[in-house]
């Protein structure tokens, strides 16, 4: 493993109380399956112990899902302790909570555990929209989470936002906001509303029942990130903030995605987790039997596999950096694209920053269109 | 002893006359009912289709009378569209005698006056057939009126028939027998064979259809070609059955093919004369011209990598349609193409559908354009038919533009509307007369350039389809010609520019302006099209740029599925065309180039 920075461990839980509309992740309803748990954390356990050899100790641990909050406090204590001894020290521990699930015990137990970083999917502080997203907690139950999280005295609280409902109003996104600066939140991420392939959002838009606007989507984007970078926010990828610290420089980030972008090497436990050892990227079997069924057969879980050569790793980080504030290394970008960044420089999108191609605001909302223009062969 | 009729088959489009030739040929005994399919002599998909005849073939009926005596019947088909006309005239000067059918429920046509014309031209007899009569709709007392007053002929003279049903066949066999006279005896003479046709056989090579004129032909003959003094060796002749059918030996009045190690149709030219080497004919049999294209475009592969591909299609195309030149001819924005000439429209579509049916090519083609006539400043006079090709504008004294007279046939009603149409065509010198009550045949002299785009489709149009048209060339005539550029982000895209008359420029700009827009997607910078006449723009537009294009999550396996999908667009961009740094589609190039008819 060539690069420097420890590798980072990430164990999807694919459990939900239920699906929502706009979700593709995997994961099944609780349902019906709650059996199942066991099955799957000694899967889990399975998995860890023939792949985590060769991987030095971690300094990330993210536990998402899906929702991890369904299970147990016990049993996310036991997922904890599958990797205990591969944490180095200090390590950043993330888990993922459901506002509705989030309790005095719940919270103590991922304390005692070692957890040191929460992230809420709050998604919304408003019950219509919520209602309308299919979510089980209302704004209510969120406010009232995040209150108890203060007092269980954790260290670092992320919210997730959802924004760009179809036909929302600039000013409930901006209101969505607002509640979420007052609650003072080291980290927020804001996704736009995407309607994914094969969920009950793409039905619905095929049908014409929801019509999604890019351009108003753009402004929403650009509005909600002039007033999270006024509230002492720094918007460090296209749909993360994370509140500055401090010390001139340091911001509260959450230290697990960043290894994603900068192509650190992440070892992904679970149904549909991928990897990256810094030369293959791989991929778990994407549902609960194949991937306990694989396991159980062969010890492994992986249902695909690739090796990443110089041309495929120029692409990655490319529409990886292009995608983050610190941007990507000129270097990689290379020089035949001198023309390129000029002219992305000139449209106000990027910056020349420390030999590094760092988008504005503006380049971060055209990031997948700035890697195509880089990405691609030079115009001859 | 055997006799010989030739004849042909004439009407206005859709009066019935496949239906007659197959019903013929069944008659004849060619083919079994089984075998049947309908219109066995338009065998090209394009000419089922449309309903068309863009080929001719002939077949000889086997017929023998109540008397026993035994006769082939040549009946040699003629192609039935304005740009084939030359050819028509070659075919009909290979006959003694015409069926000119009517339809009986719509009566005499614009085409039915001309056929007739051609007919008399060339000394043929004539003999009226009335079609569809068991149609309800029939009125064939009206028709007979017509055939005396429009016509001149004897309306007891017409054959009553419904080639659909059958009903009349024989009675057509009967009057073609007896009234068109027998070819001349003149066997004697020096060898004089006219050529109406030739196609090109994969395994045989060049196919000529033939009629000898004088003397007698043999395999082993040497005969020469007085067009461009080819000779070749005879290696088979014989008639046309449905399938070829070899002989001995043929002499005047017979019609035949000959197969004589020909490598391409091209060596052959419809109209032209072959006779002995030896013991040659004095001179060529009269009418023989050589076509010559009167539009222009060029043809690209939709991919470039597709160009050799398409280098091969042509060359196995060429080797069937005698009247298509082409040349290498090169866009910036679409690569390696061809320059192509055609008779007219029709057979550039016909050309572009075979192409792309028979030899499965996706093309583009250019915008068609006739050749234009300038006079340089030094008195150098030069035609261009390619935009790519148009002088410099301060060195043109003169610039000309070739002018067709035309012939429109139309129910009066309509009137007001064709002549408004060809005023909007630019047409002068309107004169018109009235062929029979209630019809009017309009003449006007106009820009051939207008009549190749969409002329026919609108005179159809507004004419409810009862407009027919014909037109001949009449020379060059004085115009104000300019280039047409269109430019994507201030680079003109080479394949969208045209030579256009001065009045006619900004609408077609804008028009191509706006399919642009249409066509090309939204991208990250904005773009500006526009439409300019040297450096003054008479037309623009602009695509606006896109406000976001980025995903919102990227996480662990979106990695993957974000790096798979540049590598997919990179390839994809192999097949867009920059200009400008702007990445047009093909389609966008389909869309403007394909549709000209709205």
């Amino acid at each position: 493993m060539a690069s420097r920075e420890r590798p980072g461990l990430y164990i999807h839980v694919p459990f939900c109380e239920r699906k929502c509309p706009y979700c593709d992740f995997y994961s099944v309803p609780l349902a019906g399956s709650r059996a199942g748990i066991g099955g799957y954390l000694e899967s889990v356990a399975c998995e860890w112990r023939q792949a985590a050899s060769g991987w030095p100790a971690f300094d990330t641990l993210y536990i998402g899902g899906g929702t991890p909050s369904v299970l147990d406090p016990e049993q996310i204590a036991s997922l904890l302790d599958t990797a205990r001894a591969s944490l180095a020290q200090p390590a950043e521990i993330t888990v993922e909570l459901n506002p509705a699930d989030v309790r005095a015990a719940l919270l103590a137990a991922l304390r005692a555990a070692g957890v040191n970083r929460l992230s809420l999917g709050v998604q919304s502080f408003a019950d219509d929209e919520l209602a309308w997203l299919g979510r089980r907690h209302d704004s209510a139950a969120a406010v009232r989470a995040i209150a108890l999280i203060r007092e269980a005295d954790f260290g670092s609280l992320g919210l997730d936002l959802i924004y760009a409902l179809p036909g929302q109003d600039p000013s409930r996104w901006r209101r969505n906001l607002q509640r979420a600066v007052a609650l003072a939140p080291e980290h927020l991420s804001c996704y736009a509303l995407t309607v994914a392939p094969g969920t009950p959002l793409w039905r619905r838009a095929a049908r014409g029942e929801i019509v999604t606007d890019e351009d108003a989507s753009a402004a929403l984007f650009l509005d909600g990130s002039r007033l999270l970078c006024d509230a002492g926010y720094e918007h460090y990828e296209v749909s993360n903030f994370a509140r500055l610290a401090g010390d001139p420089g340091a911001s509260l980030r959450s230290r697990h995605n960043q290894k994603y972008w900068s192509r650190t090497p992440t070892l992904g436990l679970g149904p549909a987790a991928h990897s990256f050892d810094g030369e293959r990227r791989w991929w778990n079997a994407r549902d609960l039997d194949g991937y306990a069924a694989a396991l159980a057969e062969r010890g492994d879980a992986r249902a695909g596999e690739e090796r990443i050569d110089a041309a495929m790793a120029r692409l990655e980080a490319i529409a990886l950096g292009v995608r983050t504030a610190d941007g990507v290394a000129l270097a990689v970008v290379g020089d035949e694209q001198r023309c390129n960044v000029d002219r992305i420089c000139d449209a106000g999108w990027a910056t020349r920053r420390e030999g590094a191609l760092c988008p504005t605001r503006e380049g971060l909302l055209r990031a997948d269109g700035i890697a195509r223009l880089l990405g691609s062969d030079p115009d001859t | 002893m055997r006799q010989t009729r030739n004849f042909s088959i004439v009407a206005h489009i859709d009066h019935g006359k496949s239906t007659l030739a197959d019903r013929l040929i069944q008659k004849a005994g060619l083919i079994s009912e089984r075998d049947f399919h309908d219109q066995l002599l338009d065998d090209m998909d394009i000419e089922r289709e449309r309903g068309i005849t863009i080929k001719s073939n002939t077949v000889t009926l086997p017929y023998r009378d109540e008397a026993g005596q035994d006769y082939d019947l040549n009946l040699i088909d003629t192609p039935g569209h304005v740009d084939f006309t030359y050819e028509v005239s070659r075919a009909l000067a290979a006959c003694e005698g015409v069926l000119l059918l009517i339809d009986a429920t719509q009566g005499v046509e614009a085409q039915t006056l001309a056929h007739l014309y051609s007919a008399l031209e060339h000394d043929l007899t004539i003999v009226p057939v009335i079609n569809k009569i068991d149609l309800k709709a029939a009125d064939v007392e009206r028709v007979k009126e017509q055939i005396g007053s429009d016509l001149g002929l004897d309306p007891d003279e017409a054959v009553l028939i419904s080639a659909k049903t059958g009903q009349g066949v024989e009675e057509i066999l009967k009057a073609i027998v007896e009234r068109i006279p027998a070819p001349a005896q003149r066997s004697a003479e020096p060898l004089a064979c006219l050529v109406f046709d030739a196609y090109y056989d994969s395994f045989r090579g060049t196919v000529v259809s033939f009629r000898i004129v004088s003397g007698r032909l043999e395999p082993g003959d040497v005969i020469r070609f007085f067009s461009n003094g080819a000779t070749h060796t005879v290696e088979e002749i014989g008639r046309f059955s449905l399938k070829h059918k070899p002989t001995r030996a043929m002499q005047a009045g017979d019609v035949g093919y000959l197969i004589a190690g020909i490598k391409t149709v091209s060596d052959v030219l419809i109209g032209d004369t072959f006779t002995h080497k030896h013991c040659p004919a004095e001179k060529p049999l009269p009418g023989f011209k050589e076509v010559k294209p009167v539009v222009f475009s060029s043809i690209y592969p939709i991919s470039s990598d597709d160009y050799p591909a398409l280098s091969d299609a042509m060359e196995k195309y060429k080797l069937n349609d005698a009247a298509l030149t082409y040349q290498k001819d090169t866009s910036i924005a679409l690569g390696q193409g061809f320059r192509c000439g055609f008779l007219g429209l029709l057979h550039l579509e016909v050309a572009q559908e075979r192409l792309e049916r028979e030899y499965g090519q996706s093309i583009i083609m250019t915008m068609p354009s006739v050749r234009y006539r300038f006079v340089l400043s030094n008195g150098q006079a030069v035609e261009v038919d390619n935009p790519a090709h148009f002088p410099d504008p301060v060195q043109v004294r003169v610039s000309e533009e070739p002018f067709i007279l035309t012939s429109i046939m139309i129910p009066d009603r309509y009137m007001g509307a064709v002549m408004q149409l060809c005023l909007d065509c630019r047409g002068v010198n309107s004169s018109f007369s009235y062929p029979a009550p209630g019809r009017m045949e309009i003449h006007f002299d106009l820009p051939l350039a207008e009549v190749i785009f969409d002329f026919y489709d609108k005179l159809k149009s507004i004419t409810q389809g009862y407009g027919s048209f014909d037109y001949e060339l009449i020379g060059y005539r004085p115009s104000d010609l300019v280039k047409l550029d269109i430019l994507v982000n201030s680079e003109p895209v080479d394949a969208l520019a045209t030579m256009i008359h001065r009045d006619r420029a900004r609408t077609r700009a804008l028009q191509i302006c706006k399919r642009l827009k249409d066509e090309i997607p939204r991208q990250m910078f904005k773009i500006a099209i526009q439409g300019a006449i040297g450096s003054t723009i008479i037309a623009r537009t602009n695509i606006s740029a896109f406000r976001k294009d980025v995903t919102a999550k990227c996480y662990g396996g979106d990695v993957s599925r974000k790096r798979k999908l540049l590598e997919k667009q990179k390839r994809g961009k192999k097949r867009m065309k920059m200009v400008g740094q702007v990445q047009i589609p093909q389609s966008a190039f389909v869309s403007v180039l394909r549709t000209q008819k709205d």
